[in-house]
């Protein structure tokens, strides 16, 4: 680990106008990724800004009838809410699913949204990894790929998003709500918040430097069946193989987001026209444009067997 | 004392003690952070500094420069020594890849410098700013690729047997199979890391570490470092899991004593995790091919087990074929273990070697061809029990009861509900049973032990056996208590010690037998010194309730051991009866679980092991190693593989994130149930190994039942979804 200066932020505009004076600076939270990949130096920053102090840690009702999650709801917290329990199952089950009861006690949701891929390339210094190093290469492209994305990835790089909270978030439409170092605030849709690869991998989101998540926005509840399930190698404390985030209604429309497939959690609102017809087709529509490598091919098959037995648990 | 003769009745025999169920000794300090583990280790009075160790970038070739200017300015930083300054050192003998010293790199992740530091931080941030330039080599990786260049290993690994003629009788059996498995490259991945302390005192110097094997390390340790034996001290008292990964002298031991010199004070240096799957030793992958012949009866007539596997050059074969040579009988036979070489990093013991991974195939191998004979596979493996050695039969087990595991095992777990393949389905899971029959050869090593009785009736037993979390402890405690004749409270143990006798170390599952018979010895000393003080005859001496009786005398033993205190020590060493008898373990493993009909996710869901194993020491620290065994078992089913990039030459999930062991949630209901015998044959303690027998089979028994929920047989482990779900019914 590189040694570094250290920071509490008091609020939420100064921890942004902290953050912008370094320009390698970084926010810390729970932790729990941060301080794993610094102790890599995968991640090298000389000044950390402590943001567990900006309160941010409250679930309110919005005027419009949803909810806003502060940036610094502990996982753990922000599963066993009540109204996120009642109204947002999907989120619940989506955080219960990810990590150990002790990581998401620390765990907080901005942390969650932008944590880092697995790769394991990423983690090993000695191998060029464009998303670590830019422009130095990628060594999982024709390594072990087994865990790696299918969809929406590039030559530059095949890494998935690990995030099991997000997928859900995704499929709930949640809006992500920052501040930047100038006091200017802005409202980002979760589609456009995590970017795919191209040629930038090491570009991972729509935030600037310095740019503060403060929460994120639920739209009003819609009702239906909420569903998560993730396929894994073990029962438990394992990053999804495939996941399926998924909200049915009785008349079989629904929205759905895939997660351990693509840098990002995938979803297409167009191919859930296709979900009356089933997970075959929707699958196929959501899969449209995979690449896979040879190790990871099974996760389009896997993909749509989740699906399925989503559905089935939907219709059930 | 010698071991020649079975064992007739011994103080032992009364189990006033020993075979109790009594909680481990050293639990509370354990449970309370004051069992001082090898890093943990402080003296208020020192200033240790802190190493942190670099690794190798490349898998194969030479060190070319080592640019460690920037490191030694770093904050903090008292010294670098790194591989091209120290020279070639000799390596251990029990090494195949060096540890370190001099430019060839043999594998990923090898030691080439350490940087030392006044905190670990400021060592680790310094050790990020050496640059090394190397000149890379092209080498071997991938075992399927190499396969076809094995060659036979050195005879001392006695490669290849064979009885009668078995391609014959292949060729005219009635039902056959020829199958091919496989098995990956598994790490240890035990808890505590390796780590070390080192603190030199002039020319000796002194180590605490985490090893199995206090003498090995010792030996290797001033071999590698170029100094007397006998000037070297090592400690390892507390051991956070081995399972074979601290048999041999690990660098972190050579890194803090080479550090501890160059910097003259004393040097802690812990691997990192992801540092350990490459830089230390794993179990070898191995591609298996068995061929079976039988009567349609269910009688084996023929029974070939072949074996691939790789190593660097020096290194030896995955004895995979062992189990075969005596599970099942059946006249003609072959078995055969061929040898690659391979640039991956050391691949050596681990937790039941040669077994774990041989019965993994053999015991599929056996579930296959049952069905071919359209006989239960517990009928057939009965069908073709032996009592002796099937390639030499005039070799008799000591004790076997395999078929008694089998059946009570059988009963127990409702095997009679078992259904057809695929055919039992419980909502979205298709529900399976396995068995598989659990093998473990019974190892013995000689074993020393002192024993010391004071004035207070104390009983203080010194050997430099290990507790890697076994029991060792409890159980050498129980053996002294039980032959001195007094209570666990009057009973001290010191372990893993190079001050103390020598003994078998942790290791095979020799260890509870083995160091338990070396304190039994110690102990027949010590009676013979307490009886002869008092002028007793010690063919008639009772040694009970902290008294020694000799007829109508009684002498408290601290009356006995008077001011200076008595000593017994002694070493017991082992006749040829594992040469006249085929002395080994036995048991049956049942597994029931389900697996998801659409995502083909595998959960264990009950798990039972039979174990024959002669005497049980402590029931209690038995049924720890078996289950932990057994759960190590469901890993290597599911789970567990070091992946390899045949590229570049490395194991890739090199962390405990990749490398997914079980975890509690993948580890249902376990129940252990131990045969009620002893084996005199084995030792005066009448007991065999129990360590790894845990593990023996339990692996196939788990791909048995996958095989029975759901119809489909996979033979390449780990088994994991992918691996299923094409063969998987639709779900649409
Ligand atoms: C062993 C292990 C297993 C895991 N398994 C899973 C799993 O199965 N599923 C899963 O989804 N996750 C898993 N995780 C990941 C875990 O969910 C994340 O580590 C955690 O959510 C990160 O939250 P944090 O608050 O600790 O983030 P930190 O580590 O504090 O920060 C992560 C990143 O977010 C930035 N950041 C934090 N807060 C803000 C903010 N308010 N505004 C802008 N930037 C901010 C930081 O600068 C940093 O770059 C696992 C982690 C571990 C260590
Ligand atoms: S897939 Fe992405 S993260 Fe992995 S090595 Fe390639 S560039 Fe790096």
């Amino acid at each position: 680990m590189k040694a570094f200066s250290y920071e509490r932020a008091s609020t939420v505009e100064g921890a942004a106008k902290a953050a912008a004076q370094t320009p390698n600076a970084k926010f810390i939270a729970g932790g729990t990724n941060l301080l794993d990949l610094m102790k890599l130096e995968i991640e090298t920053p000389s000044h950390l800004i402590d943001v567990n102090g900006l309160g941010l840690d409250t679930i309110e009702k919005t005027a419009e009838g949803g909810i806003r999650i502060g940036a610094l709801v502990r996982n753990t917290d922000l599963a066993a809410d009540n109204s996120v329990r009642r109204d947002y199952g999907l989120l619940s089950r989506a955080l219960v699913a990810g990590a150990s009861g002790q990581l998401r006690n620390r765990a907080t949701t901005a942390g969650n949204l932008l944590q880092r891929t697995r790769c394991p390339y990423f983690y090993d210094s000695n191998q060029p990894c464009n998303k670590r190093q830019p422009g130095t290469g990628c060594s999982a492209i024709g390594g072990v790929t087994r865990q790696l994305g299918v969809v929406g990835v590039s030559d530059a790089c095949i890494a998935t998003h690990p995030s099991d909270m997000a997928v859900a978030m995704r499929a709930l439409d949640a809006v992500i709500e920052t501040i930047k170092p100038d006091g200017a605030k802005r409202a980002i849709p979760i589609a456009d918040f995590h970017r795919l690869p191209g040629d930038t991998p090491h570009i991972e989101t729509a935030l600037d430097h310095g740019e503060l998540i403060t929460s994120v926005v639920l739209p009003a509840p819609i009702g239906g069946k909420h569903i998560y399930r993730k396929t894994r190698d073990r029962a438990s404390y394992a990053f999804a193989l495939v996941s399926v985030a998924a909200v049915i209604q009785a008349d079989g429309r629904g929205k759905v987001a895939v997660g351990g497939v693509a840098p990002k959690p995938w979803r297409a609102e167009a191919a859930e026209d296709e979900l009356r017809k089933g997970a075959h087709a929707l699958a196929s529509a959501l899969l449209a444009d995979a690449r896979p490598t040879q190790q990871n091919d099974f996760k389009i098959s896997l993909t749509e067997r989740t699906l399925s037995a989503v559905l089935a648990e939907a219709r059930g | 004392m010698q071991f020649d003769t079975p064992a007739t009745s011994n103080p032992i025999d009364q189990l006033k003690v020993v075979g109790k169920p009594i909680h481990r000794i050293d639990g509370e300090l354990k449970t309370t952070g004051r069992a001082m583990y090898a890093y943990e280790w402080y003296d208020p009075a020192v200033r240790y500094a802190y190493g942190y160790p670099v690794g190798a970038a490349i898998a194969k070739g030479h060190v070319i420069f080592i640019d460690s200017a920037a490191a030694k300015t770093a904050p903090g930083v008292l010294g670098v020594v790194t591989t091209l300054d120290v020279g070639d050192l000799e390596k251990g003998k029990l090494n195949t890849a060096k540890l370190f010293g001099g430019s060839e790199i043999q594998h990923y992740h090898q030691a080439i410098a350490v940087v030392v530091a006044e905190t670990f931080e400021q060592a680790c941030a310094a050790a990020a700013l050496i640059k090394v330039e190397y000149a890379a080599e092209k080498g071997a990786f991938d075992l399927r690729a190499e396969m076809t260049h094995a060659r036979t290993p050195d005879p001392s690994t006695e490669p290849d047997s064979s009885a009668g003629d078995f391609q014959a009788a292949f060729d005219t059996a009635a039902v056959t199979l020829d199958a091919e498995y496989s098995t990956p490259d598994q790490s240890h991945s035990m808890m505590e890391p390796h780590a070390s302390i080192a603190a030199w005192d002039g020319d000796k110097v002194t180590v605490w570490t985490s090893s199995q094997m206090i003498d090995w390390w010792r030996t290797d340790l001033a071999t590698t470092l170029g100094i007397d034996k006998e000037h070297v001290h090592l400690m390892s008292p507390f051991i956070g899991g081995g399972f074979g990964g601290k048999l041999f002298l690990r660098a972190d031991a050579v890194l803090a004593a080479l550090a501890a010199k160059a910097i003259g004070r004393p040097v802690k240096v812990a691997l990192p995790r992801p540092m350990i799957p490459n830089n230390t030793t794993h179990r070898p992958a191995t591609i298996q091919r068995i061929r079976i012949g039988a009567e349609h009866d269910g009688k084996i007539t023929a029974i070939a087990h072949e074996s691939w596997s790789g190593d660097l050059p020096g290194g030896g074969p995955e004895t995979a074929v062992m189990q075969t040579r005596l599970l099942y009988a059946g006249e003609n036979r072959m078995t055969a273990m061929k040898l690659a070489t391979l640039d991956l990093p050391e691949g050596n013991a681990m937790r039941a070697p040669g077994e774990a991974p041989g019965l993994m195939a053999l015991e599929i191998a056996i579930d296959e061809m049952s069905e071919k004979l359209g006989i239960d596979p517990i009928e057939f493996r009965i069908k073709n029990d032996t009592q002796v050695d099937p390639e030499n039969p005039e070799r008799p087990f000591s004790h076997r009861d395999l078929v008694g595991c089998l059946t009570l095992g059988a009963e127990k777990f409702g095997w009679a509900e078992r259904a057809r393949p695929g055919a039992r389905r419980q909502g979205n899971w298709l529900v399976g049973i396995g068995v598989a029959a659990a093998f473990r050869n019974n190892l013995v090593m000689p074993s020393g032990a002192r024993v010391k009785l004071d004035r207070d009736g104390v009983v203080t037993v010194e050997t430099d056996m290990t507790d890697i979390g076994t029991g060792s402890y409890t159980i050498i405690a129980q053996t002294a208590a039980e032959m001195m004749g007094v209570g666990m409270d009057k009973v001290a143990v010191q372990l893993g010690d190079s001050r103390f006798p020598v003994s078998a170390g942790s290791g095979g599952q020799f260890g509870a037998n083995s160091a338990t018979s070396g304190v039994y010895a110690a102990c027949v000393k010590l009676r013979e010194a307490v009886s002869s003080k008092l002028g007793f005859n010690s063919a008639d001496v009772v040694f009970e309730n902290g008294d020694v009786r000799s007829g109508n005398r009684i002498v408290p033993l601290a009356e006995a051991a008077g001011e200076d205190g008595l000593v017994g020590e002694d070493t017991m060493e082992w006749g040829d009866l594992t040469k006249t008898h085929q002395q080994s373990t036995f048991g049956a493993h049942f597994v029931e679980v389900g697996v998801d009909i659409a995502t083909g996710e595998t959960r264990i869901r009950r798990m039972l092991a039979v174990c024959a194993a002669g005497r049980i020491l402590n029931p209690i620290t038995a049924r720890s190693q078996v289950i932990g065994a057994m759960t190590m078992g469901a890993g290597g089913a599911l789970s567990e593989e070091l992946a390899v990039d045949t590229r570049h030459g490395f194991f890739v999930n090199h962390d405990l994130a990749g490398y997914e062991v079980p975890v509690h949630a993948d580890i249902p209901h376990q129940e252990v149930i131990f045969m009620d015998e002893t084996d005199p044959y084995s030792s005066p303690m009448k007991a065999k190994g129990v360590g790894e027998l845990g593990l023996c089979g339990v692996s196939a028994a788990i791909a048995n039942a996958i095989y029975n929920a759901t119809g489909v047989r996979v033979r390449h482990y780990p088994i994991t979804l992918d691996k299923l779900i094409g063969d998987l019914p639709d779900v649409a």
